[in-house]
């Protein structure tokens, strides 16, 4: 079960990199866990830690100034690569709620959604803005589909609706696909008569 | 209405075709469609959680029978591991194996397991068995699901609450995408592959220039390829983004799939066979994007970066930098702008992964291997794809090749294009790779990934360094 959520009020962390694959969010060598939880700790791995695993200071999620930010703002194309739904679990678990971008690959999209991770396409004037000013303080309204700059500015984004709904009131989409039952039932009766 | 279509229907593509005999529950504004699946393919790595789920809530697997799991992520594949008894194995691997052991056990779910010879890289397998068919709805917890629309399926990559989704009912939620046709015109000259055809594309249309759509390969040159080539076109069509990429069934499909254990037999093959011809995309159907590639003098292809679009031909000079990622990526991979690709050292060579590792790519390698031998300081893993593909090279003394030239030959498995089970590279080591991605890390930390054909990978493995492998297949052709 996903935490509904509506509005979301934080700091930015800016992370200026397009094409960030979910390799990066979480390299395979911790995919080996049968659990959801706890990869926080792995978010970023590789350009966290460097190859003695020390922190690398030149990091953004090492800069005191991203401590706490709830939103990651990332260059184009954001988790483009493998399927792993260990990457928004490892976004979440550190203590993201959303991504902001310009595009966000399909499967990443679709996984942060299904874990209330909100996925924010932004235009490239307003998203060029905030990754100009790093660290500033956003709203973003799921409700009205919106994000609040600090200047007052409104972007407006799109979200599959179904997600949304669920999303805002908590529903969960197994529980909804469960009750097709019968519709289910009816297509599987339907083709079995046809073979 | 003067449309004549209107009558006998819209012209509708392949991808539309199979989208619309799987709708369960039509699209509304509200709420996505409901999707029937037909083949549900599981491995060890991204269903655990998923069956946890399923075991949390009471659930059962609606349709065991419609659902196959092997286990080839985190398995080691080195000869040694697996006479010691897997020995080496990694704890949390070898968890992660019983696991899904378990899982299949409980809800009756067919699985190739450890010790099965049907085993190998769920996407060698599907088609192999001959599970995988035109028109099916296929979907795995992994981006390279693409690889299935080689036979005209519709099939793509999930996570995991999907995966349980998909176990507890069969079905998925979904928007229908779009379309987009690359239209591959030409003839591929010799030493030239389907894995250069589709870096290529990706290098023309970008990393992303596939989202949000299925491709539909389709062209002179793919009507040509073999079932292994459209198998390596479709697996990358997720490395250009896209959702799916597909191909319409015609008689190489069918002469792939006749007489394999999984497919239709007797009459009930007669009567799928006529139902598959029915499947490509009519005149006139209309794709929402469409490009063209013409393939009649593509060279060899390798990447220069740590994208898939960052391909250049093997004898061209690494790109000037446009832009911040093209100068990260040169810095991530020690090389320089205006240098040659060709002659660049390489530590280890990897034949093997979804993308390259059926038997046609075996055989590519070794037609280049046989007699002679891998440079000094290269290490060449040949990693087939499953047990059957080994199986099948040995056979053909293919194994006796690769170890003669100082190869290695391994069981089956995702390998080194995975990096979680023990095959790995070192940091800062160049590889020439067979695989699909060339991302940061993904061979291991802070390894360097040119991925490339198995005749480029088999030439460069010979000459130490990223090498062409036209010559080679040329003096080959000499003495044939």
């Amino acid at each position: 079960m996903i935490e509904p959520i509506s509005v979301l009020a934080s700091r930015t962390a800016v992370l200026p990199v397009d094409n960030v694959d979910t390799d990066q969010i979480i390299p395979a060598r911790f995919l080996t866990t049968t659990q959801r939880t706890g990869l926080g700790r792995h978010l970023f791995a590789d350009w966290r830690r460097d190859a003695h695993n020390e922190p690398r200071e030149d990091f953004v999620l090492n800069r005191p100034e991203a401590a706490g930010a709830q939103i990651l703002v990332a260059g184009r194309n954001f988790g483009c690569g493998s399927s792993r739904e260990h990457a928004p679990w490892a976004l979440l678990d550190y203590g993201f709620r959303a991504v902001i971008s310009t595009e966000i690959a399909d499967i990443f999209r679709s996984n942060a959604l299904r874990n209330g991770l909100l996925p924010v396409v932004l235009d490239a004037d307003h998203h060029g803005w905030l990754m100009a000013h790093p660290g500033v303080e956003l709203t973003i309204d799921l409700r009205a589909c919106e994000v609040r700059l600090p200047d007052g500015r409104i972007a407006p984004f799109e979200v599959e609706p179904f997600a949304r709904h669920c999303i805002l009131h908590g529903v969960d989409p197994l529980g909804w696909l469960l009750s097709r039952e019968d519709d289910i039932h009816r297509f599987e009766e339907a083709r079995s008569c046809a073979a | 209405m003067s449309n004549p279509t209107a009558a006998a229907g819209e012209p509708r593509t392949l991808f539309r075709k199979v989208w619309d005999r799987h709708i369960v529950v039509p699209e509304t504004a509200d709420t996505p469609a409901v999707l029937y699946i037909d083949l549900h393919l599981v491995h060890e790595v991204t269903s655990p959680q998923a069956f946890t789920v399923l075991r949390e809530r009471g659930l059962k697997v609606r349709r065991p029978e419609c659902t196959l799991a092997t286990v080839d992520h985190s398995v080691p594949t080195d000869a040694n591991a697996w006479t010691s008894g897997l020995g080496d194995m990694d704890h949390a691997a070898r968890h992660q194996v019983r696991m899904l052991g378990d899982n299949c056990g409980r809800a009756g779910v067919r699985l190739f397991g450890i010790n099965s010879s049907r085993r190998g890289i769920v996407h060698v397998i599907g088609p192999e068995q001959g599970a995988t068919q035109p028109g099916m709805t296929i979907v795995c917890g992994d981006s390279h699901t693409t690889t299935h629309g080689a036979f005209g399926a519709l099939a793509f990559g999930i996570g995991t609450t999907e995966v349980g989704h998909v176990l507890a009912t069969q079905c998925l939620l979904q928007r229908r995408p779009k379309t987009l046709l690359v239209e591959i015109d030409g003839r591929l000259p010799p030493g030239v592959a389907a894995k250069d055809v589709i870096l290529a594309v990706i290098g023309q249309i970008g990393v992303d220039g596939g989202t949000g759509h299925v491709i539909e390969f389709r062209g002179a040159a793919v009507s040509a390829m073999s079932m292994d080539e459209r198998m390596t076109l479709c697996n990358m069509a997720i490395e250009a983004g896209a959702r799916a990429g597909m191909v319409a069934p015609d008689d190489t499909t069918f002469e792939y799939l006749a007489g394999r254990p999984m497919a239709p037999a007797g009459a009930a093959w007669e009567r799928a066979v006529a139902d598959w011809r029915g499947l490509a995309s009519d005149p006139g159907a209309a794709h929402d994007r469409r490009v063209t590639v013409d393939v009649s003098r593509l060279e060899p292809q390798v990447t220069w970066g740590t994208d898939p679009g960052m391909v250049m031909p093997v004898s061209g000079r690494i790109p000037e930098p446009a832009g911040a990622g093209h100068r990260k990526a040169l810095d991530y991979m020690g090389l320089q702008a205006g240098a040659a690709i060709a002659g660049q050292p390489v530590q280890v060579v990897f034949i093997g992964s979804c993308t390259n590792s059926r038997l046609s790519d075996l055989r590519d390698a070794a037609a280049l291997l046989r007699g002679r031998r891998v440079a000094r300081g290269v290490r060449a893993l040949v990693v087939p794809g499953s047990q059957q593909t080994r199986l099948q090279a040995e056979a053909e003394g293919l194994d006796r090749v690769f170890i003669e030239a100082g190869a290695e030959w391994h069981q089956s498995g995702c390998s080194l294009c995975i990096a979680m089970n023990g095959d790995r590279a070192g940091a800062g080591q160049y590889v020439v790779s067979t695989s699909n991605r060339n991302f940061e890390g993904r061979q291991g930390q802070g390894a360097r990934t040119l991925l490339a054909s198995p005749a480029t990978a088999a030439a460069s493995a010979i000459a130490g360094v990223v090498a062409d492998p036209r010559p080679l297949l040329a003096a080959e052709r000499r003495i044939a």
